[in-house]
């Protein structure tokens, strides 16, 4: 069976529903929201990339790259961010992301 | 790939914002947070400066045609830079007894440059580069405050959702790209060629769900009451002012550029947000107590009266739209400069019910508070009541008067608490904490600035009317 672009596209939405999901269901830990919202960017490469090759167009695998990059820069503001958010609260713990509400 | 001086001239705003910021940067490395204050003033002067050369600067497409600056975005620039000048001076006097740090100002000018390169975009990729450019500049700004819970708090919710709508957004990119075949508006437009194919429509839902987190919009607003709450407040001007604006801006770009063939799809969504938004932001303000949480759903709702521009998809709208978030702007710049001055002893209070008593005190800031928050409620003759007038117009004479009717149902159901914090002011029995502070002379110049623009935006609504409509007519 040849793998056409639908495969891909279902693998990509998978994919996104996974790290939505992550999101959405982890009570936890805010290390693994990070993960999900990584995993949801490596969705949006696949997306990219399958169709820049149905194409035959580079622009997709420019697009790609292009995320790639920025999504190290945004990783590495999130997690200093949380460095920051850590020392004033003691912990990472999503039940305590609290101090305000209304 | 020629790249030659026609490239330069169509961003010298943002090469000047760029290029100065780095200074700045080495500026503060060498002299550490000692030169703060003139490191500020230098960066809003700065932005004052980016105003004045966007409105000179030649226009015309750039790079490949993934730039341009036509008549829309030298307005959106002029009205952010502006904005984002008048928050660094704000910072000025706010940091000077609470705390100083230099990356405060510079971060402020990338998070401009990002969003004027936003407004200025022709291409997916850059909008793409626009938005990261300010929101990591945002994030980082929001949690400028490191060693407060509050403000670190806000920084984390803020990047979270933000990383989460950024994704959403791009998730939407890929499919359009895909489907049509390019990610210049363009070739998105050529691609859709008038018909919308399935895949398409999925991902200008998404691509509309992400930029809706981005003008918080609801249902997508969850982050903003926080961070407006727990953001340093010079911070949390310059978030409801420039940010909204750029972001409003790509908006109205990207629907009224690629996909204006494709009106009737996503005008369902967008007439959605603006009606989930007005009816949100009126009804969950009234029983806010913080007022900068309150401020945080007056924005949503604000913003989902400026989308009945939008929804409209007319040139008329659009102009409605830059009409009403131009006056949005200088009422917000007003209403935090009022808020920064709510200070006893030296320690800032963020409650309504501190304003009780206020008009006995300090009358000057009373009737500026008068003149904000009646504006903002859309009462004529001030300068709110015609940014709704004719975005509203616009949504009547494109079929939606149902729209209009909601939009004005809501502005009034809005009016309860923009009113109630006139009331507080002016009739309330002053509490027993003494009065505020005498609030710095350059608060006292934005909010009293503020307030003769609101006054006497009736004088000159024509030619803020006839500049909007002049920049809609680049989507004609």
């Amino acid at each position: 069976m040849a793998i056409t672009l639908e495969h891909y596209l279902v693998v990509g939405a998978l994919l996104l529903t996974i790290g939505l999901f992550g999101i959405l269901l982890n009570r936890r830990n805010v290390i693994i929201i990070l993960m999900s919202v990584e995993l949801m960017l490596l969705s949006v490469n696949v997306n990219l990339i399958a169709f820049s090759t149905e194409l035959g167009d580079l622009t997709g695998q420019i697009f790609a790259l292009l995320i790639l990059t920025v999504a190290a820069a945004e990783a590495a503001i999130g997690l200093a961010i949380l460095v920051v958010f850590f020392r004033n609260r003691g912990n990472i713990e999503i039940e305590d992301i609290n101090s305000m509400k209304g | 790939m020629n790249s030659n001086f026609s490239d330069i001239a169509v961003i010298l705003p943002e090469l000047l914002l760029a290029v100065m910021g780095m200074a700045l940067l080495i500026w503060g490395a060498f002299r550490g947070n000692r030169d703060f204050h003139v490191i500020t003033l230098t960066a809003a002067a700065l932005m004052f400066a980016a105003a004045a050369v966007a409105i000179v600067s030649p226009t015309g497409g750039g790079f490949n045609n993934l730039f341009v600056n036509d008549a829309f975005s030298r307005f959106c620039k002029v009205v952010i830079f502006g904005a984002g000048g008048v928050s660094a001076l704000m910072a000025v006097t706010f940091s000077s007894d609470t705390f100083r740090r230099f990356e405060m100002p510079v971060l402020m000018i990338y998070a401009a440059t990002g969003l004027s390169i936003m407004v200025s975009a022709q291409d997916l990729m850059t909008v793409y580069l626009g938005i990261e450019l300010s929101s990591l500049s945002a994030y980082v700004l929001a949690a400028m405050r490191r060693d407060n819970l509050r403000a670190s708090e806000a920084g984390l919710k803020y990047f979270i959702l933000g990383a989460l709508s950024s994704v959403i957004l791009l998730y939407g990119m890929s499919l359009v790209y895909g489907y049509t075949g390019g990610t210049s508006f363009e070739a998105v437009a050529a691609g859709i060629g008038g018909d919308a194919s399935f895949g398409l429509i999925i991902g200008l839902v998404f691509l509309i769900a992400g930029l809706a987190f981005k003008i918080s919009a609801a249902p997508f607003h969850m982050w903003t009451p926080d961070v407006y709450q727990g953001a340093p407040t010079p911070i949390t001007a310059f978030l409801a002012t420039a940010s909204k604006m750029g972001a409003f801006a790509l908006v109205i770009r990207v629907m009224m550029e690629p996909f204006a063939d494709i009106t009737a799809e996503w005008r369902q969504i967008v007439i959605l947000l603006a009606i989930v938004s007005m009816v949100w932001g009126s009804l969950a303000a009234m029983w806010q107590t913080n007022i900068k949480r309150m401020m945080a759903y007056s924005s949503i709702g604000h913003m989902g009266f400026a989308l009945v521009g939008v929804a409209a998809g007319s040139e008329a709208g659009v102009t409605g739209c830059l009409v009403y978030l131009a006056t949005y702007v200088v009422m917000n710049l007003g209403a935090f400069a009022l808020i920064l001055s709510m200070k006893r002893a030296g320690r800032p209070v963020e409650s309504i019910t501190d304003l009780a008593g206020l008009s006995r005190n300090r009358l000057p800031m009373a009737l500026a508070l008068l003149v904000v928050f009646f504006s903002m409620a859309g009462i004529p003759p001030l300068a709110g009541f015609f940014g709704k007038f004719l975005v509203f117009t616009a949504a009547v004479e494109a079929g939606f008067w149902w729209l209009a009717v909601i939009g004005l149902v809501t502005s009034v159901l809005s009016a309860f608490y923009y009113i109630r914090i006139i009331k507080i002011a002016f009739f309330d029995e002053p509490t027993d904490d003494g009065e505020f502070d005498a609030a710095d002379v350059s608060l006292r110049a934005v909010y009293g600035l503020s307030a003769v623009f609101l006054l006497l935006f009736i004088a000159f609504v024509r030619f803020v009317v006839d500049w909007a409509s002049a920049s809609a007519s680049v989507f004609a």
